[in-house]
């Protein structure tokens, strides 16, 4: 059998070849390729036989020894198991070099018997750390039963559990650290005095007397109470300076540092994250970013193995394939759409898309108003009933909860009348709804903020309202506290009680209310706004409560255990599959949403707002900023002319302007590589249509000749090879080439 | 552990290591699935070879629609019947490997979706791909009229010289810029 023809056996089992296309060029390197030459000099000598029995002579042979050099000395730096060969020709490669390698000095053997322990070395380290990563067994099981796209949610959750670790360790180590050893590293800490002004009034919240245990409950819940005075809330953090042996500590500027530290870190990482998805979508916006190709050649989840997963599979990817097909052809009729038509849809749109800014202004308008309630409530202090006051306490995230669930059914119902392509159907209604979800933060804050510096005269004298806040950042710490417990708590009592009695109603109850809605399908969207929300708030709240991060921490645990119980007992994979790349893209850009608008209150708050005299780091202080400038002015004086003029406009302006035209520049470099990919593409195609061109001449050339001889030699070579080629679907009809057979009728 | 009668030497081992993406766990679990898939008049050889149908019966094939096509690239038989023996069960593993290069994974799938093994991917290898993937029965199969839309845009994508077929290059150069492929393209046992 003639191992080294460039196609394989067609059907019928017969070795075919063609010595015409296999002497070309392009396509030698395409077998030396597939079958490394390094190896194989007895087929070395078998091609150079084949190619010089028809003729084409030392030309050929000599181009063909100066490509197998070329790509013995690429295939011979790369590792063996880069290669695409089986196990034998992989060792006999192996043996190969050994040998080759025996001839070297002693130091470059040394070398690569360096070189290849330390990679083995590296090996081992990468295989114990993944062996160290969280929830291993736990995804690989959710892997086989939904495929990738799912997997990538308990990726993000993942991710975001190792992002809170980091930040509970960065306050921690910074903050609290210090505080905690002070008695055991004999150091001596300065205290925020109470200088007796009428800001620093400090009332104890800490109950006293007989204490009825469901208020131990009330005070878990709101955070206050008990857990007022204690390292979970600003308030608690009146230290000054610590004085250790050497050194002095300066609390409120690591404060502060860790603060604008965490977020910083945050985005760095969120970024790195996200670089290739980003990377891959601003490069490739010629194709779309699913693109056929990629859900055919990628579509199926190898790691299947569950039957009925694999089943299921097979419709969702039915039912993708269909739906952009069909989206193919409603975006060719919205392009034949005509002008009167276009008017009237446009009219629908503004008119539909004011009716959701109203929706929008009502939710936020209650949100606004339900907070000022509560908050003007507890300030009354009237005990009523336990659970009307804990409702009273959860009011405002009550009736954020409602709004974020009320909402996404209304805009899901509102995309269908204004006539958008599908898949811009499901990105528009879901930025409606990341919108909805994280501004409904920034009222919340935009409304504790305003009751808090609302005061009976009018500028405050505090700063802030000091007779109903005096320590502000606690309550408003409380209130993230709040909405991260009743955050957890929906998020397990929908599981429990929304999602299990659906699947056991779907499973033994036959009614038509069951068949109507239906088993849950796990909407990955959903899921990931509710868990970016938790973040937000998390890095909103860290501020404000320090041990927020720990909270998250283990409130994500447990969301993952219910998640995954929940997917496996009661929800089916999503008609519409989630890609696992466009996923990645889509979490980290919500993420990034999330943090951008984390940084706002946080920024504000740091910056404008007074803070409190009665409690926490910054008493000494007007507002918390105002650290870092009294810290420099204490510095030597060449680092503070450095700083003041790293921090001047002129500066500033400079950076913006050399960041734009670095901008400039990259981006018209990628706007000429464009073109010459383009150019370059239009020369292959054309390149291929004479290729194409000169074999059919030469085919004719060849039959007139075969014609000619076979006239006066009747008997001649019956043995007709037949091509197999991949130009026959592009022609007509077949073409024969070199040894055709006499009578054959061949038209081209 | 259950002493088999042929258990991996530690020579063997470290080669395996080193010619494929595989970790030492992964090599010996590896053994054990594939012993457990071997007759027992075979259990010792080393070169034994398990034919098709028992291979299919592992259950991370047993659901994939191409696991034909996968054995049929892999085995190294001269009959060309699918049957695998331990190293081509090696091979295999390591290109579906997590660690395997861009490159190999593309290569391997190019082999495996070139149903009539010509060296490219014309469009009845494309019309077979796309049913394996739907399913072949008559009401998952797409339409004739859908089909052809398919192909042509599919071509339309990852074609560059125009002659109607996918080649390896195109092929991996069409993959070099899908963003699923490999997470998608992983079996792990």
């Amino acid at each position: 059998m003639d191992v080294d023809a460039v196609f394989y056996t067609d059907r019928s089992g017969k070795v075919t070849s063609n010595p015409l296309l296999d002497q070309l060029p392009s396509y030698q390197s395409l077998l030396y390729r597939r079958k490394s030459s390094a190896g194989g000099s007895k087929r070395r000598a078998s091609s150079r036989r084949r190619l010089s029995s028809s003729g084409s002579g030392k030309w050929a042979t000599s181009t063909i020894s100066r490509q197998e050099e070329k790509l013995k000395v690429q295939t011979a730096q790369r590792p063996i198991r880069e290669l695409a060969k089986t196990m034998a020709e992989k060792r006999r490669d192996k043996t190969q070099r050994l040998e080759e390698a025996r001839d070297l000095s002693n130091w470059i053997q040394w070398r690569q018997n360096t070189r290849r322990y330390l990679k083995r070395l590296k090996d081992d380290a990468q295989v114990w750390l993944n062996s160290l990563q969280l929830w291993r067994g736990d995804i690989h099981l959710i892997e086989g039963m939904f495929g990738t796209g799912i997997l990538s949610y308990f990726f993000f959750l993942r991710f975001l559990v190792m992002l809170n670790l980091i930040i509970f360790l960065l306050m921690f180590s910074f903050v609290m650290l210090p505080i905690i050893i002070v008695p055991y590293a004999s150091g001596n800490t300065t205290y925020n005095q109470n200088d007796g002004s009428l800001c620093s009034v400090y009332p104890s919240s800490a109950r006293r007397g007989l204490v009825i245990f469901h208020e131990h409950i009330t005070d878990l819940l709101s955070g206050g109470g008990f857990l007022e005075q204690t390292y979970l809330f600003y308030g608690y953090y009146k230290v000054d300076k610590i004085h250790f042996s050497h050194i002095t500590y300066n609390l409120p500027l690591a404060y502060l540092l860790v603060t604008i530290a965490y977020l910083f870190l945050s985005l760095i990482w969120i970024v790195r994250r996200s670089a290739t998805g980003f990377k891959r979508s601003l490069v490739q916006d010629e194709d779309r970013f699913q693109s056929f190709c990629n859900k055919i050649f990628a579509g199926w989840d190898f790691c299947i193995t569950n039957e009925n997963a694999a089943k299921l599979k097979r419709s969702s990817l039915l039912y993708e394939l269909k739906t952009d097909l069909e989206e193919e052809r409603i975006k060719q009729k919205i392009a034949d759409r005509t002008r009167k038509e276009r008017c009237r849809i446009y009219l629908i749109r503004l008119i539909l898309n004011i009716f959701v800014i109203g929706v929008l202004a009502g939710c936020f308008y209650s949100i606004y108003r339900a907070t000022i309630f509560s908050q003007e409530a507890q300030m009354n202090n009237v005990k009523e009933n336990f659970i009307v006051d804990l409702i009273i306490e959860y009011l405002p995230s009550i009736v954020i909860t409602l709004a974020n669930f009320i909402t996404p059914l209304l805009f899901s119902i509102i995309i269908n009348y204004e006539d958008y392509s599908p898949a811009f159907e499901i990105r528009f209604t879901l930025m409606r709804c990341v919108f909805m979800r994280l501004t409904s933060i920034g009222v919340l804050l935009f409304s504790l903020w305003s009751q808090i510096t609302k005061c009976k005269e009018d500028p405050c004298i505090c700063g802030y309202n000091h007779v109903l806040y005096s320590c502000w950042e606690t309550r408003v710490g409380q209130e993230m506290y709040k909405l991260t417990i009743f955050d957890f708590i929906i998020i397990a009592a929908v599981t429990i009680f929304v999602e299990f009695p659906r699947k056991l109603m779907v499973k033994h109850c036959d009614c038509g209310l069951a068949k109507w809605w239906g088993q849950q399908e796990f909407a990955i969207p959903q899921n990931v706004l509710e868990i970016v929300y938790g973040q937000t708030i998390c890095w909103i709240g860290t501020f404000y409560c320090p041990m927020l991060p720990a909270i998250c921490i283990i409130k994500y645990f447990f969301i993952f255990y219910i998640k995954k119980v929940s997917l496996i007992n009661n929800c089916r994979p999503a008609t519409r599959p989630f890609r696992a790349s466009s996923s990645n893209f889509f979490f980290l850009g919500v993420l990034l949403i999330g943090l951008a608008l984390a940084c706002v209150p946080v920024g504000v708050s740091v910056a404008q707002i007074n803070c409190s005299q009665a409690c926490g780091p910054f008493v000494n202080y007007t507002t918390s900023w105002e650290v870092l400038p009294a810290t420099v002015s204490h510095l030597p004086s060449g680092v503070q002319t450095l700083l003041h003029a790293l921090s001047s406009e002129a500066f500033a302006v400079s950076f913006f302007v050399v960041t734009c035209l670095a901008m400039f520049y990259v981006i018209a470099l990628a706007g000429a590589h464009k073109r010459v990919i383009n150019q370059l593409r239009e020369q292959l195609a054309m390149d291929g249509r004479d290729k194409r061109f000169l074999i059919q001449k030469l085919c004719q050339a060849q039959r007139h000749l075969a014609v000619k001889s076979s006239a006066s030699k009747l008997h001649r070579s019956r043995s007709s090879t037949s091509y197999h080629t991949s130009f026959s679907s592009n022609f007509d009809e077949g073409v024969f080439l070199a040894h055709p057979h006499p009578d054959s009728s061949t038209q081209v | 552990m259950g002493t088999t009668a042929s258990q991996l030497g530690k020579d063997s081992l470290a080669e395996y290591q080193e010619l494929t993406f595989l970790t030492k766990q992964e090599i010996l679990l590896a053994h054990k699935r594939f012993t457990e898939l071997l007759h027992k008049d075979h259990k010792g050889d080393p070169h034994a070879r398990v034919p098709m149908d028992r291979v299919l019966t592992l259950p991370e094939l047993k659901s994939n629609p191409f696991r034909k096509r996968i054995c049929h690239v892999f085995s190294t038989s001269e009959q060309k019947d699918g049957s695998l023996t331990f190293e081509d069960f090696l091979d295999l593993l390591s290109a579906f490997s997590d660690s395997a290069t861009l490159e190999i994974k593309s290569h391997y799938a190019f082999r495996i979706f070139d149903f009539d093994d010509d060296g490219t991917l014309d469009s009845g290898d494309l019309e077979k791909l796309v049913n394996c993937l739907t399913g072949d029965t008559d009401d998952t199969r797409l339409t004739t009229e859908e089909m052809r839309q398919l192909i042509s845009n599919i071509l339309e994508e990852s074609d560059i010289d125009k002659d109607g077929t996918v080649n390896l290059s195109e092929f991996q150069h069409v993959i070099s810029r899908s963003p699923d492929f490999v997470s998608s393209f992983k079996i792990v046992l």
